[in-house]
């Protein structure tokens, strides 16, 4: 899915942040990315997204080159990824109003793209997130869970096979933050779609990736990974392995 | 407050009976009482004038207007076009600086500079430069609200996110989209707002514009053919028309505002 090859990338300023970086994530796997700040998770996410380009060497996703954002990848931010001017129903449409407006070019819109069934599959999508009561009113008007679960919508609704997510729960409260990892982990078990999480917290990590990145103070060249193949099981939070993996990349991250 | 009908017809009840009772007061001929005006605004709007005044050859337009119509249907196309022509240059400016910030650092300073000085003071140099025909009035009055909608569309571009920007092109969003869908829905409520703090002095602008070199236009209308004629009830006639032009666009520009900013009460 994700192939990144002799990655090298700096900031304007002179930082070098991934100096000969690889990593492979294959199709349907769950991965979350941790480090401290500043260690270049987001930027990795960006470069994953087509927003940002390496200096040298590659981003693969899909097997192509990214030139910019692919149409069959889907990316979750923090916040303000709404359009506050547009009511719940139509921020969760807009990627398909994007895709009629181009046409299906493979460029904007994947080539095989149906227009067809747009609203149903808008109304498939608000349903499933538990927004449609919301639907008609603005981002403003609604919780940041439930603009949250907006933003997974507009991104499923598009049927995406790669997810990324960049601390897409920090501004929510723990009992919200806890349900959308819980809904994500779900839809992620049911579409088999592979999904990459930016976290700072450590807890998030080891619930949501399957397998973690850990990232230190740059420039980050050998990923250090960890393997963590009970992520996302319904009572994995209250184990006592849960809890010696958080402990683990704690020690990782030099915090203990 | 609310707009409602009842608001309308309450403050126009004030206001007719606070002219009246002035109109009493002062007692002369230059504030004749409302009863005195009305029927020469509607005879003066309405009815075309079988023959012109012989001694000023007569401005005419093709339409079955009277003579105050017809300068106020010159009037309104002019603030019209003038609305249009500052739209047209300066929304595109006012994204493209509040979109790239070293752009914006670097005019910022003239922008500060030249939006607060009253554009009126260049109307002799617009006129010399551009004659004394309707591009000349419309250059000044677009003028007027060029910088007022170059700095609100300019903020309210700075103001979208990047994350925004980010979110909407994973979406498969080019330049093209982003216009379609951030950047023209974004900027229409600005403009409003813009053009509803200055339209009124737009038309200030337009009406001293309308006094100088011209035989068109309710300024002219107002100071030319009734004011110096000491035709008083006609030149109310005129301010009345001036004074509807500015409310009706005022109204118009408010109602589409609060019709595209809904969302904001919602924040």
């Amino acid at each position: 899915m994700i192939q990144v090859t002799d990655l090298v990338f700096r900031y304007p300023t002179g930082v070098t942040i991934f100096d000969g970086f690889n990593w492979h994530v294959g199709h349907g796997e769950s991965w979350a990315i941790i480090g401290p700040s500043g260690c270049g998770k987001s930027t990795l996410l960006y470069l994953i997204a087509g927003l940002r380009f390496p200096v040298s060497g590659t981003v693969r996703v899909g097997g192509q080159v990214l030139t910019r954002p692919r149409p069959e990848t889907g990316l979750i931010l923090q916040d303000y990824g709404l359009l506050p001017w547009a009511t719940i129903r139509h921020n969760v449409e807009l990627g398909l109003r994007i895709r009629r407006f181009y046409g299906p070019d493979g460029k904007h819109a994947p080539r095989d793209y149906d227009p067809r069934n747009a609203e149903a599959r808008t109304q498939h999508w608000l349903e499933r997130l538990s927004i449609a009561d919301q639907a008609d009113k603005y981002p403003g008007q609604v919780s940041g869970g439930q603009r949250q679960r907006a933003a997974i919508a507009r991104t499923l609704v598009l049927e995406p096979d790669l997810l990324l997510m960049d601390e897409p729960f920090s501004s929510l409260d723990a009992l919200t933050r806890e349900d959308l990892q819980n809904l994500v982990m779900r839809l992620q078990q049911e579409t088999g779609i592979a999904t990459v999480i930016v976290t700072h917290n450590i807890d998030e990590a080891v619930f949501m990736g399957r397998n973690i990145l850990v990232l230190t103070m740059p420039p980050n060249s050998a990923p250090t990974v960890v393997a963590n193949p009970e992520a996302g099981t319904l009572h994995y939070r209250n184990s006592a392995l849960f809890l010696s993996r958080t402990n683990q990349i704690r020690r990782m991250l030099g915090l203990v | 407050m609310r707009w409602t009908w009842r608001n309308t017809l309450w403050g126009v009840g004030i206001f007719l009976v606070g002219w009246v009772l002035l109109a009493a007061m002062v007692n002369r001929p230059i504030l004749p009482y409302p009863w005195q005006v009305l029927p020469v605004f509607v005879e003066k709007f309405f009815v075309p004038a079988s023959t012109g005044n012989p001694a000023v050859p007569d401005f005419r337009l093709p339409v079955p207007l009277g003579e105050l119509g017809q300068h106020f249907l010159v009037s309104a196309v002019r603030v019209l076009t003038a609305i249009a022509v500052a739209v047209l240059f300066a929304a595109p400016i006012g994204l493209g600086l509040g979109q790239i910030q070293s752009l914006n650092q670097l005019f910022s300073p003239l922008i500060g500079l030249l939006h607060p000085i009253p554009k009126i003071v260049f109307l002799p140099v617009i006129m010399v430069l551009f004659g004394s025909g309707d591009g000349a009035k419309i250059l000044l009055i677009a003028l007027v609200l060029f910088f007022q909608i170059l700095i609100v569309v300019r903020d309210e571009a700075a103001g979208l996110r990047p994350e925004l920007i980010y979110s909407v092109r994973s979406l498969g969003a080019g330049r093209r989209a982003l216009f379609r869908f951030v950047y023209i829905p974004a900027s229409v409520p600005a403009i409003l707002t813009a053009l509803r703090i200055s339209v009124g002095t737009a038309i200030a602008v337009l009406f001293i514009a309308e006094t100088y070199a011209t035989r068109s236009g309710l300024g002219y209308y107002i100071v030319v053919r009734t004011w110096q004629a000491l035709r008083y009830p006609e030149m109310y006639a005129g301010i009345m028309a001036m004074a509807l032009l500015g409310l009706a666009l005022y109204f118009v520009i408010d109602t589409l505002e609060r019709r595209f900013s809904r969302w904001r009460g919602a924040e």
